[in-house]
């Protein structure tokens, strides 16, 4: 801040306090001619204005905040540059980037500087941290055994993962359930800390409608997709889908088996388990194949960290082990 | 001295004048300063301009009040970073006009909730807040998805947001500002946005909340 500022901040600041006190000091005097406790002479409907003075625990404690002002103005930062005699500081402001806030918080650490935020993180990082790095020395496939573990990931799923995934983790329409079998990437251990960490984007699914000839086309391949999972189609219709599902094929093998199945994280589905991550009605596949799908998973490395990460991987993966 | 109090006290153009003086210092310390402070006007790293569709999403943001119910304003407190991400810096909303930091959390913080959460999932969350989280008590935004953006106001927009800016905006080598928007910019508004849905710009305008600071 440059002096100019510092100083109008500090006179302004210091003046009010001042001059609070002094009209405080005027008011309490009695100017209205008449003794204390007498009639004032005005008189309304009947009631009558006596010179009464502000109580006197009223004043008191005017004085005392006055008094309690100049002691925090003392302490802490109020009065422009002035840092205040015990240096506190809610947090590292000014910062412009990530790395410069980071660079603050050590700053201060080191110079034992009061920033009330980085204590705070710090008295956390202390209780915390340990039993995140235990955590993080043990394998996912330990962890899932661990009811204290699951329990820390189950908090932090609930928090973070619930609102698309549920919070039985079981999904919705649009949003992979967890608790199944079924994986779009594979359900090991590390594809699913990859998952989280990195976040997923589904090729995309391309609409294919005009590829396939329009509604017959799709009607046709959605009979065929259908079929796979041994429900009742058009027969005639299946058959003509099977010989247009090549084009299909690239991305979910040729036996609809989906991408996982073939080592490539496409996040193509498998179709052939009757489990439909857009709905299953005839009308859903339809739309699906018509328009194309892409679902998108965000990254969580830079928002949780890899601890936590580590803990919700092992949670996800506990699910499925049942 | 009591005579010249029963003056002010009866004259009311007078304690007009001595009421706005009173209470005009608070500001005169607390938000006068804030103008001349590098803190405040200089915009951190890696802020860019919304673009032009983001930039009517966040009007139609403005329009539903969804800051009425959403603050954008992360408080240093451990709590608060956990769950949210780092805590707001001035920095990030030098080129806010209005700022929509907000002063209440009906639902929660969105100062980053870009990236957090899919495309799909605001749209899914905006038609039917309850299909994705069952305990929601947000509003259907159902109108979002029906509505096109003609674009008509959009290039108006973005050179008022030049004008807003000009003083704090990026700098070029020479230490001249650059503006927030170029002429190619501005020409090109309207084709960004026109027949675009409300809900696609709003999408686009949550996604980018927070960037800067990531």
């Amino acid at each position: 801040m440059s002096s100019f500022w510092s100083i109008w901040i500090t006179v302004l600041t210091l003046g009010t306090l001042v001059l609070m006190y002094l009209i405080l000091r005027m008011c309490l005097k009695n100017f209205a001619g008449v003794k204390e406790g007498d009639p004032t002479g005005h008189s309304y409907d009947g009631i009558e204005e006596l010179n009464n003075p502000p109580p006197k625990w009223w004043s008191t404690f005017f004085f005392l905040t006055i008094i309690w002002g100049f002691g925090y103005l003392l302490l802490y930062p109020g009065l422009g540059n002035f840092q205040g005699l015990l240096g506190w500081k809610s947090s590292n402001q000014g910062v412009l980037n990530l790395a410069e806030s980071k660079a603050s918080a050590e700053q201060a650490k080191a110079a034992g500087k009061l920033v009330q935020y980085d204590r705070e993180v710090a008295a956390a990082d202390e209780k915390y941290g340990p039993i995140f790095q235990a955590y993080a020395a043990q394998s996912i496939e330990t962890l899932a055994t661990d009811e204290e573990a699951l329990k820390v990931g189950q908090r932090l799923f609930l928090q973070n993962c619930s609102q698309c995934h549920g919070s039985d983790a079981r999904g919705t329409t649009g949003f992979p359930d967890l608790t199944d079998d079924d994986w779009l990437y594979g359900g090991d251990p590390k594809t699913i800390k990859d998952s989280i960490m990195h976040g997923r984007k589904a090729n995309g699914m391309m609409a294919w409608s005009a590829a396939l000839g329009g509604e017959q086309g799709v009607k046709e391949v959605a009979a065929f997709v259908l079929s796979l999972s041994g429900r009742d189609v058009d027969v005639q219709a299946a058959k003509a889908g099977e010989a247009k599902f090549a084009m299909c094929a690239a991305c979910h093998g040729s036996e609809g088996k989906g991408s996982a199945e073939m080592g490539i994280a496409l996040g193509a589905p498998n179709l052939t388990d009757n489990i439909w991550l857009y709905g299953g009605s005839q009308r859903a596949v339809e739309t699906s194949i018509a328009n194309g799908r892409a679902g998108v998973m965000p990254a969580w490395q830079h928002i949780l960290g890899e601890e936590k990460v580590h803990v919700i991987s092992a949670y996800v993966y506990s699910l499925s082990q049942k | 001295m009591s005579n010249k109090h029963e003056k002010l006290e009866k004259n009311v153009g007078l304690f007009f004048i001595f009421t706005i003086l009173a209470i005009s210092i608070g500001g005169l310390v607390e938000i006068t300063p804030l103008f001349f402070q590098k803190a405040t006007t200089t915009p951190v790293d890696n802020l860019r301009p919304y673009t032009a569709l983001e930039l009517e999403g966040r009007d139609i943001y403005i329009r539903e009040g969804c800051h009425v119910c959403h603050s954008q304003m992360i408080r240093p407190f451990r709590a608060e970073t956990e769950r949210y991400g780092h805590y707001s810096v001035a920095g990030e909303s030098v080129w806010e006009h209005p700022f929509l930091w907000g002063s209440k959390r009906t639902g929660p913080d969105l100062a980053r909730v870009g990236g957090r959460y899919s495309d799909d999932w605001h749209r899914a969350h905006l038609l039917d807040p309850r299909s994705v989280v069952p305990e929601s008590n947000m509003p259907s935004y159902r109108w979002l998805a029906e509505t096109t953006l003609d674009g008509e106001l959009t290039a108006k927009k973005l050179e008022t947001f030049n004008f807003l800016t000009r003083n704090r905006s990026h700098k070029d080598e020479q230490g001249n500002s650059i503006p927030l928007y170029s002429a190619e910019d501005i020409a090109t508004a309207k084709k960004a946005v026109k027949g675009r849905t409300e809900m696609d710009a709003v999408i686009a305008y949550l996604q980018s909340l927070g960037h800067a600071l990531k």
